[in-house]
């Protein structure tokens, strides 16, 4: 075993270790420790992506002295290693841009506990991320909830308690959901390595036995997911939880949360269950009729909000579905284009709700349309960042939203038939109504003003914000314009996943 | 198409018109519109009938009003009224009915599953029979779970330990009370909290503390006990840091807060769910590494059944029994008054 090897290992310790550090530090060591924990997790996933790309192939990793269907088990391939990186990234990006905020919104004798939620949250990432085993997934999905939870609650102010609970009732609900599905697969394979419960479940398939009960347990873990990442008809604990919340926090929770469950929903449809059995139980069709009415509706509403925080929200939902549809064609062009996705929305969403903030921040806290007026002037930073934001969501091109839409498209093309009429519909409905209320919005921002800012003469953006909004344009233009690279290593990726 | 003729200005090719010729398009007008001022109202018109039709003008708009009016009175309040009922009852019965639904399907599953206790299983393979057979010889520990969860699975665990630390952290965010200190005093939140603590919780129940002087030492003892035993009988740092957890909120309750504070409070808690996850993690590190890498660990097993035996085992149920006792505690006092 090479040394580089251990690197998935390394980085999911070191997060871990640094949270109990953390506990006992003040808020000042412990931003220091959060930021520098980060930026070395996001250092080794890029040396993981050289080394991996080298290697071509992945790896099995032995957490222990006992080989694998015994003792844990983590796997790390060029995929893994993409998206470790582009978490950590984002992750990096939101702690910067939102470090000031994080000071004024939380506590001081609690800002240390805010990063602790933050590394273990960094942790959980990587270890589903990583891990080759189900039970384990389900140990961090436990961890990524309560830090999810706790980062809408660091903020007490309106409605945070408020969307807070309803973020709890509704992801315990999800992991009530697929617990109920992970035990049952136990049941039927006896196994909880991904490679062997994929052996067994393939048999089954074969035979034709326990038919149902393995439709039941697709159905379960699949819903179970959607509903933590918040697809169309479950997504209505999500406006409130990421439009109150600090704005590092609802960057995180929308960028990083709800792409940590679909990375998992992935590697078990791809990697577990297999997609000739998803194919065949029906559920891919499910969760594509979903995807397509969230698209649709979560544009819809949208358009209907006054408060820019919650309208970046509702877009939340409409790009969930955009995901969901990539999983829901059931082909692996579907699965290269919504693994894209996740890597594009995770940079534009992050961006949006940190320039969102730095946009309300000169407008005296303000947050309805009407008093944005001309912010990006005041704060033009955040204001050329929010319209790289916005093209990138609407999909101009030379973005990476431009890419995904385009993967997306192609990927409707292989299928045929009436998946591809429906899907190519709704991309062409979707984006005239991301371009409605994205557009309307960066037009208010360069409107001039009709009132007075008194704050805004004297504001200056702080240097941890311009960072974190230069590195933010520097990824989603990266993201559009060398995109080809990116999609070639999902792809190859892909192929060593299953 | 002779009205259109006529009003040329407002028709399409006009707009273009201006428009090509820069004159500003509808959205611009439009957009400007409420930036300005409100236009002056239009100037009297000069006609004798003026009065009359003024009047009939407003006749016109009185009753376009009331029936307006009228319209939204109705909906607004059926759907405040009835419309509110009936989506009530249609939210009640389809919950009723998804629900049923929900549990009708998992039943049905649930009878199609492997009959429990079969040997023919697909639970029974390898992977249990391994466990069972060599769990001993491999992990050192009598109790084979233990060494499941604490060698075999220990990254599960270790994980499952920081779940309760994150749960803790959770609670100190959303309930711990402001210490900032005003003048030397304590906040005024924290004042409130104490006082109330003091209004609603027993104090100085004799029969509570004659009871809790026997049962806390006994109960502290029996948990000591298996979390040290915890890889020789059933048991373990979970189940044996939950019972110390129970021994302690009962001691609170009999003697409060002033009785605990003298060896449990906030820094306490800190530093040992520090140490004990801090070593919990770097010892399974080490351990991880070396399985991982082939080396050697070099930690003695020592002999099965003593209570030195298993090598990490034993210091990790410590750990972990340390950090689960600590966490029930935490949770009791910050949900009764904010603080430890």
């Amino acid at each position: 075993m090479e040394l580089w090897q251990n690197i998935p290992f390394f980085s999911i310790l070191l997060s871990l270790a640094s949270a109990s550090f953390t506990s006992i530090m003040p808020a000042r060591a412990a931003r220091r420790t959060a930021i520098v924990v980060t930026s070395a997790v996001l250092c080794m996933s890029a040396a993981l992506i050289g080394f991996t790309t080298a290697y071509g192939g992945s790896y099995t990793f032995m957490m222990g002295h006992f080989p694998a269907p015994w003792g844990n088990e983590i796997r790390a391939g060029v995929l893994e290693a993409v998206t470790a990186f582009a978490f950590s990234l984002i992750m990096l990006i939101s702690l910067l841009g939102g470090l000031t905020k994080i000071e004024e919104h939380v506590e001081e004798g609690k800002q240390n506990l805010y990063f602790i939620m933050c590394e273990l949250l960094l942790t959980a990432l990587l270890a589903q991320v990583y891990t080759n085993d189900l039970f384990t997934a389900y140990v961090f999905v436990e961890i990524m909830t309560i830090a999810a939870c706790s980062l809408i609650t660091s903020r007490i102010k309106g409605r945070t308690l408020f969307a807070a609970t309803r973020y709890m009732i509704m992801n315990l609900l999800g992991s009530g959901l697929f617990l109920l599905g992970l035990t049952l697969l136990y049941d039927l394979t006896g196994h909880l390595l991904m490679e062997d419960i994929r052996e067994q479940v393939r048999m089954l398939a074969q035979t034709g036995l326990y038919h149902q009960p393995l439709t039941v347990v697709i159905a379960l873990m699949c819903i179970g997911l959607a509903i933590k990442s918040a697809l169309f008809p479950f997504h209505t604990w999500l406006p409130d939880a990421y439009g109150y919340s600090t704005p590092a926090s609802s960057a995180m929770l929308s960028s990083l949360v709800s792409k940590g469950y679909i990375f998992l929903l992935i590697k078990i449809i791809y990697r577990v269950i297999g997609l000739d059995v998803i194919r065949d139980s029906g559920i891919d069709n499910v969760l594509l009729i979903f995807a397509l009415v969230g698209i649709v509706m979560g544009s819809v509403s949208a358009i209907r909000e006054r408060d820019i925080r919650r309208m970046v929200s509702y877009s939340s939902v409409a790009q969930i579905g955009y995901i969901f549809m990539g999983i829901g064609l059931g082909t692996e062009a579907g699965l290269v284009a919504a693994l894209f996705h996740i890597i594009a929305h995770a940079a534009a969403k992050s961006m949006l709700f940190l320039s969102t903030s730095g946009l309300c921040e000169v407008s005296g806290e303000r947050r309805l349309f009407r008093d944005l007026r001309g912010s990006a002037y005041r704060n033009p930073i955040a204001g050329i960042a929010f319209v790289v934001g916005a093209f990138s969501m609407v999909g101009i091109p030379f973005m990476g939203g431009f890419m995904s839409k385009l993967c997306f498209a192609s990927a409707a093309m292989e299928t045929g038939g009436a998946r591809m009429l429906l899907v190519l519909l709704v991309l062409a409905i979707s984006t005239a109504l991301n371009t409605l209320y994205f557009l309307r919005t960066v037009i208010t921002i360069y409107r001039p003003t009709i009132r007075e800012y008194p704050e805004a003469a004297s504001f200056r953006p702080h240097a941890s914000f311009v960072v974190a909004m230069v590195a933010a344009i520097a990824v989603n233009v990266a993201l559009g314009v060398c995109s080809q690279p990116v999609l070639n290593a999902i792809a190859a990726g892909l192929t060593c996943f299953g | 198409m002779a009205k259109l003729r006529n009003d040329y200005e407002n028709s399409f090719f006009g707009r273009l018109d201006r428009w090509i010729r820069g004159g500003g398009s509808r959205l611009e007008q439009e957009m400007e519109r409420d930036l300005t001022e409100p236009a002056p109202e239009s100037p009297l018109l000069s006609s004798e009938s003026i009065g009359e039709r003024e009047d009939a003008m407003y006749a016109r708009h009185a009753e376009a009003h009331a029936k307006e009016q009228a319209m939204f009175d109705r909906l607004h309040n059926w759907s405040r009224t009835r419309g509110r009922k009936l989506m009530n009852a249609l939210y009640a019965l389809l919950s009723v009915v998804i629900c049923l639904s929900v549990i009708l399907v998992l039943l049905e599953t649930v009878s199609d599953l492997p009959h429990f206790g079969d040997e023919e299983n697909p639970i029974n393979n390898e992977v249990s029979e391994r466990y069972i057979e060599k769990g001993l010889q491999e992990t050192g520990a009598v109790n084979i779970v233990t060494g499941m969860i604490l060698d075999y699975r220990a990254f599960d665990t270790l994980g499952e330990s920081h779940v309760l630390f994150i749960a803790a952290c959770s609670v100190l965010i959303l309930l711990r009370v402001s210490q900032e200190r005003q003048g030397g005093a304590a906040s005024q939140e924290k004042l409130d909290a104490e006082a109330n603590d003091r209004i609603y919780e027993p104090k100085n129940d004799i029969i509570l503390q004659a009871s809790a002087r026997i049962l806390v030492p006994l109960i502290l003892l029996f948990g000591i006990y298996i979390i040290l035993n915890g890889h020789l009988s059933p048991g373990g740092g979970f189940s044996g840091g939950a019972v110390m957890g129970a021994g302690l909120i009962l001691y609170l309750n009999a003697f409060g807060f002033k009785k605990t504070e003298r060896f449990f409070t906030y820094k306490t808690f800190k530093v040992i769910s520090f140490c004990a996850l801090a070593f919990y993690a770097l010892s399974k590190s080490y351990s991880f590494f070396t399985g991982a890498n082939h080396l050697e660990s070099g930690i003695p097993l020592g002999t099965p059944g003593a209570i030195l035996s298993s090598g990490l085992i034993l210091p990790l149920n410590i750990a972990v029994g340390m950090v689960v006792c600590c966490t029930m505690y935490a949770f009791y006092t910050l949900f009764r008054k904010g603080d430890m």
